[in-house]
């Protein structure tokens, strides 16, 4: 399901000769890479939406993917833990590598990928269930075999949330404000002890403080975990990112990489006008 | 489409509806009122029925009290009683709660969350719905021939069971799974990207979620089967029982068809025991409906 080869590929050759930015794109991290991305292009039905895109993802860093709405930030992200499979009539290209491995790979199953690479989405979804079974939930299902009590606490203090809901671990889920619905959500991620964290516009639907809150948690979580986050918001990708990338859509090429660089460089002096136009609020 | 406003040429502005604000606030206080008698001449007519019968048949129901309960039935409507026809009730609508729910449920998942979206499942869902609307007879025609006559249940509780059940699947399936639809997919996203499984997903997040609207349908589904007389008349149903039902092998008779045979006695002399039967129906069906909207509030999360 994931690769057909057919007629599209022609295309895809004819395309890659003039491959858009390619130069400005073809920058690599010189530290351990944690998920490696190798030409993945993306239809949904007939439409693509991601073309060729290569980026190598480096380890306990926060990597920022930007860009004005509909070039492909989001399906990106979802590609990296196969979230896309859920959508019907998704076809993939190329090859996502994670320590090595390719996900996409004949024997992989997405549920062990999605445990291991988890998630937290742009609006707060805590499950309608107790803080409690929220954080517990996907250890349960994974069949954690630890003491959950521990677990749970362990897992709220590292999303920065323990000393807001410590006596009301019973309470639902949803009787939370956004900012803590939104650390809930990244809490219950933590609990499948995973290795990467993909968020997508994890603050677009927070205040400016629950933001900050949320930012300053990223910084602290990517001691330990690789986080590769989607925003609207360049002040936030600048503080928070390590990396960044600049994805586009335009009337050729639908969800291009057109550069990828460390934060500071991308942001200073970036390589690619288009670039240098959209940081600079020229369009988006 | 400009709009013309006055502007005030000085002093206080004159807030009062004027002119098209005027007219389009008599249109909306008219709305209101013909709306109000839409409504109370709906229920009104409901009103009137349940009064028309309690009328009739409450002193009966009260006056014997609990032998109209207790007897069966009977060539002397004094004696005349549903228990028979009570009991066959709760076997047949027992059975068929037994056989629908897990199908029609089971039914619904498959469809909304497993099934591969091609042509054939579109034209299964379609089917659905139509089978929703197909005369109760027909299924009672179906009845007879598949499970009285070919499987050789003869016209037994378990045949009544079953044909009721393919009557109201249509019914539970439709209702679970618009109750399945309404499941916002956050929560699947979120469940997924925790390494559930889709059945785990299904069974931890969108089953729970999907409760309230699946009791809504079972309720919808036995309040159908619960007054239903014609398709148990054709599988051949009795309608004077004078023993209780113990097994799904024995012969029954059910409320409706109880309350029909009443009805069709000469003259008026079994008219207050059709009355006081449909009361007892009626007390089983709220009943029902009572239980469904206590289950109903306490699935409902928020």
């Amino acid at each position: 399901m994931a690769r057909e080869m057919t007629d599209v590929r022609l295309d895809v050759g004819g395309a890659s000769q003039a491959r858009p930015g390619s130069a400005a794109a073809a920058f690599r991290p010189s530290e351990p890479v944690a998920i490696e991305v190798e030409n993945l292009s993306l239809w949904y039905g007939k439409k693509r939406a991601l073309t060729n895109v290569s980026l190598a993802i480096p380890r306990n860093r926060v990597t920022a993917l930007i860009g004005p709405s509909g070039c492909g930030k989001s399906t990106l992200l979802r590609c990296l833990n196969r979230m896309n499979d859920l959508i019907p009539g998704v076809r993939i290209e190329g090859t996502v590598r994670y320590h090595g491995v390719d996900i996409y790979g004949k024997d992989v199953d997405p549920v062990e990928v999605r445990r291991r690479i988890g998630m937290v989405f742009q609006k707060p979804n805590p499950f309608p269930k107790s803080i409690y079974d929220n954080v517990a939930f996907g250890a349960r299902v994974n069949g954690y075999r630890g003491n959950l009590d521990e677990l749970v606490e362990r897992c709220l203090r590292r999303a920065a949330l323990w000393d807001e809901v410590k006596d009301d671990l019973k309470k639902s889920g949803l009787a939370l404000s956004g900012g803590q619905q939104q650390r809930l959500c990244i809490a219950r991620a933590l609990a499948n002890d995973p290795d990467v964290i993909l968020m997508d516009e994890p603050c677009s639907a927070l205040d400016p403080i629950a933001t900050l809150k949320i930012e300053d948690l990223m910084r602290e979580l990517a001691e330990q975990y690789t986080i590769v986050i989607v925003t609207h918001n360049m002040q936030q990708a600048a503080r928070v990112s390590d990396y960044t990338a600049f994805l586009l859509t335009d009337e050729e090429t639908p969800g291009q990489l057109i550069e990828y660089a460390p934060t500071q460089e991308l942001f200073t002096r970036p390589k690619d006008r288009r670039t240098e136009d959209y940081i600079r609020g020229r369009f988006g | 489409m400009a709009l013309e406003m006055e502007r005030p040429a000085a002093g206080a502005p004159s807030l009062r509806a004027t002119g098209r604000v005027a007219r389009r606030q008599a249109l909306s206080r008219a709305s209101y009122w013909v709306l109000f008698a839409v409504a109370v001449s709906g229920l009104g007519v409901l009103a009137f029925l349940a009064y028309d019968t309690i009328q009739l048949g409450g002193a009966r129901l009260v006056h014997d009290w609990p032998s109209f309960l207790t007897n069966y039935a009977s060539r002397f409507p004094e004696r005349a009683g549903v228990r028979a026809a009570v009991l066959g009730t709760a076997w047949v609508i027992g059975l068929t709660v037994l056989f629908t729910v897990p199908v029609g449920v089971g039914t619904a998942i498959w469809l909304e969350e497993f099934a591969p979206r091609n042509r054939l499942v579109q034209v299964v869902r379609l089917n659905i719905s139509n089978l929703a609307g197909v005369p109760s007879i027909i299924y009672g025609i179906l009845g007879l021939a598949l499970f009285s006559r070919l499987l050789g249940l003869g016209p037994s509780i378990l045949t009544g069971a079953l044909t009721l059940s393919l009557m109201v699947l249509p019914i539970v399936v439709i209702t679970s799974s618009e109750a399945i639809r309404q499941v916002p997919s956050s929560i699947r996203d979120a469940s997924f990207a925790l390494g559930a499984t889709r059945w785990q997903t299904v069974w931890h997040h969108v089953l729970p979620g999907a409760v309230p609207g699946i009791m809504t349908g079972v309720i919808l589904a036995v309040s159908r089967a619960i007054g239903e007389a014609a398709a148990l008349i054709m599988i051949g149903a009795f309608a004077f029982v004078s023993f209780d039902p113990v097994s799904w092998r024995d012969r029954f008779t059910v409320l409706p068809i109880q309350i029909y045979d009443w009805t069709l006695r000469p003259g008026e002399l079994f008219k207050p025991e059709a009355a006081a039967a449909i009361i007892v129906l009626m007390a089983v069906v709220l009943t029902l409906n009572l239980t469904a909207a206590y289950v109903r509030q306490r699935f409902r999360q928020d």
